[in-house]
């Protein structure tokens, strides 16, 4: 199957918001959630998007 | 030497030469190489030499000869396949591709205009043996500039109004005027963006205008066009610096985002004016109307 769409990785700060199945990277604060979704955007060369403040997923289009 | 040989030369030579001319190399870089413009310019002499010998050959009660043109035009329609086959492979290692709409039209472009390097020789020859060789340059030059307006396609800037906007955010989400083009969740990634990234608004000036410049096969040559002659701040890798073309559900407005490595707005308007307006994307809704009220 070829998905056009795919979430690769989300980045919270609240454990509450973050979804199941796919790959959750929990962070103290804003800074370190900046810093991990900067990186992670390069290594899966998807675009990260924000939903709310304090979560990020990264897509791949 | 045959009576015809010297109408079959100019035929044969003005044909190439419009062939010549009508492989200008512009700002859209294509063809840029030597290689690409000799297959070119030895397929436009072929051309020519078909479009002359026809004159002839009918003269002499040889009908049969004429249907050499139809190699003619299979071998040209190899031409097509040619230039699309080429440009799809290579279009995966643009960084901002020019989309198949864009191709399609470069390949009917190149087949066509050897159809119209065979119209000029042909009616040269046809010119110098009726008259002589003063009458088959006049018919030549003449033929040689009806293939110049017929070559040309139409602009953008004819159909819509080109203007400036900055480009915003409203919180994650980035906009051209009102119009929504993408979520970008890093505030870096948001900086860079506001740093580099135009945003123009191109308001269609009928209502046909708004369903040709709504294709996406049409947006994506714009953004390819304004990419290529301001350059693009984007590599492999950062796929969030991508310019995007969306539309306004409303008006029929589109928003483009560019990143240009060179921020001239004048220049950048110019570009997206003279942007070739899509063969393949034309629509004209009202000519259905005006033929519903003619009947």
């Amino acid at each position: 199957m070829d998905f056009e769409k795919f979430i690769l990785a989300v980045i919270t700060t609240n454990p509450k918001k973050a979804p199941s199945g796919v790959a959750v990277f929990h962070c103290d604060n804003k800074e370190e959630m900046d810093e991990i979704t900067a990186n992670l955007e390069a290594i899966l060369d998807g675009i990260a998007h924000s939903l709310t403040e304090d979560l990020y997923i990264i897509v791949k289009h | 030497m045959s009576e015809y040989t010297y109408p079959i030369l100019l035929g044969i030579i003005i044909g190439t030469l419009t062939r010549v001319y009508m492989l200008r190399t512009d700002y859209r870089q294509y063809p840029t190489y030597l290689h690409g413009k000799i297959i070119h310019i030895a397929l436009g002499f072929i051309a020519a030499g078909l479009g002359a010998l026809a004159v002839p050959s009918i003269l002499e009660e040889d009908f049969t000869a004429v249907t050499f043109l139809t190699i003619a035009a299979s071998q040209f329609r190899e031409v097509r396949n040619m230039e699309r086959n080429t440009l799809t492979e290579m279009d995966s290692y643009e960084l901002v591709p020019r989309g198949k709409t864009y191709i399609e039209g470069i390949a009917i472009a190149f087949e066509s205009r050897n159809y119209l390097v065979i119209f000029t020789s042909l009616l040269t020859t046809l010119g110098y043996i009726l008259t002589n060789l003063w009458g088959g340059l006049l018919v030549g030059v003449i033929a040689f500039f009806l293939s110049k307006i017929l070559m040309a396609g139409g602009k953008l800037e004819d159909i819509v109004e080109i203007e400036y906007v900055e480009p915003r955010f409203d919180s994650s989400g980035l906009y051209v005027e009102n119009i929504y083009i993408m979520n970008i969740g890093l505030p870096e990634r948001r900086k860079e963006v506001l740093r580099y990234g135009m945003g123009f608004i191109l308001k269609p000036k009928n209502f046909d205008s708004r369903s040709t410049i709504a294709n996406l096969g049409q947006r994506q040559a714009i953004l390819h066009d304004v990419s290529t002659a301001l350059g693009v701040y984007r590599d492999s890798g950062t796929p969030a610096l991508v310019p995007l073309a969306k539309r306004d559900l409303d008006d029929g407005r589109i928003g483009i985002f560019v990143l240009p490595q060179e921020r001239d707005i004048e220049r950048a308007i110019e570009i997206i004016g003279k942007v070739p307006t899509l063969e393949n994307a034309i629509r004209m809704p009202t000519e259905r109307k005006k033929k519903e009220e003619g009947m």
